[in-house]
C-alpha cells in the first residue's frame, strides 16, 4: 500500500499533480497514520520528525484495532506544502506504516481533543469558573471546596479559548491529550 | 512442513533458503551459537573480517557488484556499533545488505549487560528497517522478511538483532516459500498517463539530456539495457551521478561523463542548458545540482524513481513518475515506439553539436611533465593497462574517487563500487574484498589515497588470509588532498591537519602483511610497475608516490550554479563567495 493514497477511491498513484505550485506559506496539517502495532514503531515516526526537523504539534497514539494489532497515529504538523509533501512520502517509507491519510486535504473531517484542567479558587471566582465550565459543556470530574477538576472535549480552538477563561480563575495545570481525528462521511 | 531446530540453526538454514553463498563477519560472546553451527556445515562460506566495519563494507562490495543481497554477523555491543557506519553507508547508497547482530539474552536487556547496547535503537535511522527478535517462533519469518525488505523497493541495509537465548532456544523452521506475504509492496509500475506525457515531452524536446543515477543499476542489468536501448534509439545525451556509472557505456557516442560537483564540462553545461532533463533514478543529490535556485533554468524535468520521498524532496519535478526504473523505461520504450518514434531531429541535431562543442574544452587536460607522477596520468595509465579486462574497481573516498571516477571508463553496471552518499573514507579495501569474494577470477582494483587506506587497512589480513588477490592501487600525495584542496580555496591556505607527517613504508607495510608491495614515483617506470601488480597473483599494495598539491577540477564551488565550473588554478582565486564557504 503506497503512502501515495492521498485521496480515498482515487487510482491516481502520484500525489504531486494535485498540488502544482509549492508556496513557501506554512500550513497546519492532520495526518493519520495506520501502523503495525510492533515494538519501535512509534520511535521510528518520532525519530523521522526529529532526524529530518519537521514539527510535531501535537501527536496522538492507541492501538485501535486489537485482532489486527493495528495502531492509529494522528499527527498534527506545520510545514510549507512541500515540506508537508516530504513528511506524508517520507512517513509512507516506513515499513511497518500501511497508510498515511492528510485529513487536511482529503476532504472534511472532524477533530477532537481531550482536556483536563484544575482550577483552583474560592468565592465568586469559583462559581465562574463552574458557569463558563457549563457554557463550554466541561464535566466537573473532580472536585474539593477549593478547587475543580474540569473534562472537556473539543477542537484545540475550543480547548484553549476554555483555558484562557480559566488563567485568571485559577488554572494551575492542563493535561491535554492532542489531537483525534476522522475524516467525515463514508 | 515444518522442522523443529535452534535458532542459531534457524539463521543458518535461513540464509541457505534465501541463496546466500557467503557471510562477512567477527565473533564474540552474542553469536557464538550461531559460529558454531556455521563450523558444522560447507554450504555458506564465511570471511573473517578484522573490524566489523569492514564486514559491513565488504558484505557492500559484494551487494554492489552482484545486484545480490549482501550478508554480514556481528556480536553485540561493540560489534553492532562498529556496523553503524557502513548500514548508514549503505542507507545513503541504496545497498540492499542484511546484517545480524548478536545481543544479551533477553532477560538481561535493560540491565547493562556485558557487551550490550541498544542495537535496534541506535541503527533505527541507518537502516531501512530493524528488528529485534524476542522469541525464537518468529526468527525463521523474520529473517525472511528482512531479506524481502532490504531487496525490495528501494533498495537498503536492514538489521535482525538476535539475543542468545533466542539463538539457543528452539522452535519450528518456516521455510521461505511459506512466509505469509508482506505488506512492503512498493509500487514497481509507473503511471501510465505520467509516461505518456513524458513520451510527450521526449518528442517535443529540443535541448534532451537524461541524467541517470544509482538507481538504474539496482533496477538490474535488464533496466541498464532499456536504458541503453532508449538513449541510442533517441539520441539524446546522457549524463550520470557517481552512483550510476556503468549503466550507460562510456563508450557510447551519447555519453557525456559524470556531472555534478566534480564532473565534466560538458555533462554540467548539458545539464544547465537543456530544455527536458529525464531524471532516471538519481536523487537530485547536492553535489549535483550546486545552487538549487540557479539548478537548470530553463527545462521540464521528469523524475523517474521507485521512492516517492525523493520527488519533489530538493527540485520540484514537471513529470514525476513513482515506479522501478526498469518497468518504467519499458513502458516509455512501448508508448514512444507505439507512437511513430518521434524526435524533433533536427534541433536534437544542433543540440548534439553543442555538446561537441563543449566536449573540445578537454575539461580533463593535464600536463604530465617533469619527473612527478600526476594522479590524473596514473589513472589514465591504470584505465589504458586495464580496461579491457573482466575488471571491478572500488574507491576510498577523495580527490583519488573523483579522478576515478573521471579517467576510468565503466562499460557494464555494478563493476564500480563507491561510497557516493556518505562519502566513507576506508570503504574502499573491505569493499574490495567483497567484490573479490563474488568474483574471484575477476581482477578488483581498490583506488585509494593513503589516508581514506590507512582507515581500514587491517583488512588486508583478510585479503590474505582468503587468498583474495586484490590490487591497492594507492595515489600517495601525503596529503587528505580533498580537505587540502578546500583549504587552500576557502580558507586562505591554511593546511590545518590535513597531511600526514608519519606515513607508514607501504612496501614495508605489504611485506609484514605477507603480500607484494611496489612503490613507483617516476612517470617513466609507472606502466611496468602497473604491469608488474597485474601479473603478480596475490594482494598488492601499490604505493603510487604522485604530485602533492594537485587539486581536482573542474569543480562546482559550493553555492555556485552548473555554467560556474571552475577550470583550473588560474580560475580559482577569490572564486568562492562566503556563502559557499559554509556549504560542505
Amino acid at each position: 500500500m503506497s503512502a501515495l493514497q492521498i485521496k480515498k477511491g482515487s487510482n491516481k498513484h502520484s500525489a504531486y499533480n494535485l498540488r502544482p505550485n509549492f508556496s513557501d506559506v506554512s500550513e497546519k496539517h492532520t495526518l493519520a497514520v495506520l501502523v503495525d502495532n510492533e515494538a519501535g514503531v512509534l520511535a521510528r515516526v518520532i525519530g523521522l520528525f526529529s532526524g529530518r526537523g519537521y514539527n510535531i504539534d501535537s501527536l496522538t497514539v492507541a492501538e485501535v484495532d486489537h485482532a489486527g494489532h493495528r495502531s492509529r497515529i494522528t499527527i498534527v504538523t506545520t510545514g510549507t506544502p512541500q515540506v508537508i509533501e516530504q513528511i506524508k512520502a517520507q512517513l509512507g517509507r516506513i515499513v511497518p506504516v500501511h497508510e498515511v491519510h492528510d485529513l487536511t486535504v482529503e476532504g472534511a473531517s472532524v477533530e477532537r481533543e481531550l482536556a483536563l484542567l484544575k482550577v483552583e479558587g474560592e468565592g465568586d471566582k469559583r462559581v465562574e469558573a463552574l458557569r463558563l465550565a457549563d457554557i463550554f459543556r466541561a464535566n466537573v470530574v473532580d472536585s474539593t471546596l477549593t478547587s475543580f477538576v474540569f473534562e472537556i472535549t473539543g477542537t484545540p480552538g475550543k480547548i484553549d479559548a476554555f483555558a484562557d477563561l480559566m488563567r485568571p480563575l485559577g488554572l494551575t495545570e492542563v493535561a491535554r491529550t492532542g489531537v483525534a481525528a476522522l475524516s467525515r462521511g463514508l | 512442513m515444518t522442522r523443529q531446530m535452534t535458532g542459531a540453526k534457524m539463521v543458518v538454514q535461513a540464509l541457505r533458503d534465501q541463496g546466500v553463498d557467503v557471510v562477512f563477519g567477527y565473533p564474540g560472546g552474542a553469536v557464538l551459537p550461531i559460529y558454531d553451527e556455521i563450523f558444522q556445515q560447507n554450504d555458506i562460506k564465511h570471511v573473517l573480517v578484522r573490524h566489523e566495519q569492514g564486514a559491513v563494507h565488504a558484505a557492500e562490495g559484494y551487494a554492489r557488484s552482484t545486484g545480490k543481497v549482501g550478508v554480514a554477523l556481528v556480536t553485540s555491543g561493540p560489534g553492532a556499533t562498529n556496523a553503524v557506519t557502513g548500514l548508514t553507508d549503505a542507507l545513503m547508497d541504496s545497498i540492499p545488505i542484511v546484517v545480524l547482530s548478536g545481543q544479551v539474552p533477553t532477560f538481561m536487556i535493560g540491565n547493562d549487560a556485558f557487551q550490550e547496547a541498544d542495537t535496534v535503537g541506535i541503527t533505527r535511522p541507518c537502516t531501512k528497517h530493524n528488528w529485534l527478535v524476542k522469541e525464537t517462533e518468529n526468527l525463521s519469518a523474520t529473517l525472511h522478511e528482512a531479506f524481502h525488505v532490504a531487496s525490495t523497493g528501494r533498495p537498503g541495509p536492514v538489521l535482525v538483532d538476535l539475543p542468545k537465548d533466542v539463538q539457543f532456544a528452539s522452535a519450528s523452521y518456516t521455510p521461505k516459500r511459506e512466509v505469509t506475504v508482506s505488506h512492503y509492496q512498493p509500487q514497481i509500475k509507473g503511471d501510465m498517463e505520467e509516461i505518456t506525457e513524458l513520451v510527450a515531452a521526449i518528442e517535443k524536446a529540443k535541448r534532451p539530456v537524461f541524467y541517470t543515477g544509482g538507481g538504474v543499476i539496482n533496477s538490474g542489468k535488464a533496466a541498464c539495457q532499456l536504458l541503453r536501448e532508449l538513449v541510442d534509439a533517441t539520441g539524446f545525451p546522457i549524463t550520470s551521478t557517481l552512483m550510476g556509472l556503468g549503466a550507460y557505456p562510456a563508450s557510447g557516442e551519447n555519453w557525456l561523463g559524470m556531472l555534478g560537483m566534480h564532473g565534466l564540462y560538458e555533462a554540467n553545461m548539458a545539464m544547465h542548458d537543456c530544455d527536458l532533463m529525464i531524471n532516471i533514478g538519481a536523487r537530485f543529490d547536492d553535489r549535483i545540482t550546486g545552487l538549487v535556485s540557479a539548478f537548470s533554468p530553463k527545462s521540464i524535468k521528469a523524475h523517474i524513481d521507485i521512492d516517492p520521498s525523493s520527488i519533489n524532496k530538493v527540485i520540484k519535478a514537471d513529470i514525476p513518475i513513482v515506479g522501478d526504473v526498469g518497468h518504467v523505461l519499458e513502458d516509455i520504450l512501448k508508448v514512444w515506439k507505439a507512437r511513430g518514434r518521434k524526435t524533433d531531429k533536427a534541433s536534437v541535431a544542433k543540440w548534439q553539436a553543442q555538446v561537441s562543442d563543449w566536449r573540445k574544452v578537454d575539461c580533463l587536460a593535464f600536463k604530465q611533465d617533469g619527473k612527478v607522477i600526476k594522479p590524473q596520468y596514473a589513472l589514465e595509465r591504470l584505465e589504458a593497462l586495464t580496461k579491457d579486462m573482466d575488471r571491478y574497481v572500488c574507491t576510498e573516498v577523495g580527490q583519488h574517487q573523483m579522478w576515478a571516477a573521471q579517467f576510468l571508463g565503466f562499460e557494464d553496471p555494478n563493476r564500480w563500487m563507491t561510497s557516493g552518499g556518505l562519502g566513507t573514507m576506508g570503504y574502499g579495501i573491505p569493499a574490495s574484498i567483497g567484490a573479490q569474494m563474488a568474483h574471484p577470477d575477476s581482477l578488483v582494483i581498490n583506488v585509494a589515497g593513503e589516508a581514506s587506506w590507512l582507515m581500514n587497512m587491517q583488512e588486508m589480513g583478510t585479503a590474505m588470509q582468503f587468498r583474495l588477490p586484490v590490487k591497492q592501487f594507492i595515489l600517495n600525495n601525503e596529503r587528505l588532498g580533498m580537505v587540502r584542496q578546500w583549504q587552500e580555496l576557502l580558507h586562505g591556505e591554511r593546511y590545518s591537519h590535513s597531511w600526514s607527517e608519519s606515513l607508514p613504508d607501504f612496501v614495508k607495510l605489504a611485506e609484514a602483511f605477507g603480500c607484494k608491495g611496489i612503490r613507483c614515483d617516476n612517470p617513466d617506470d609507472l606502466d611496468e610497475a602497473i604491469k608488474e601488480m597485474l601479473a603478480y597473483d596475490g594482494p598488492v599494495i601499490f604505493d603510487c608516490l604522485v604530485e602533492k598539491h594537485e587539486n581536482c577540477f573542474p569543480m562546482i564551488p559550493s553555492g555556485a550554479a552548473h555554467n560556474k565550473m571552475l577550470m583550473g588554478e588560474a580560475s580559482t582565486k577569490g572564486a568562492i563567495k562566503a556563502g559557499g564557504a559554509v556549504m560542505v
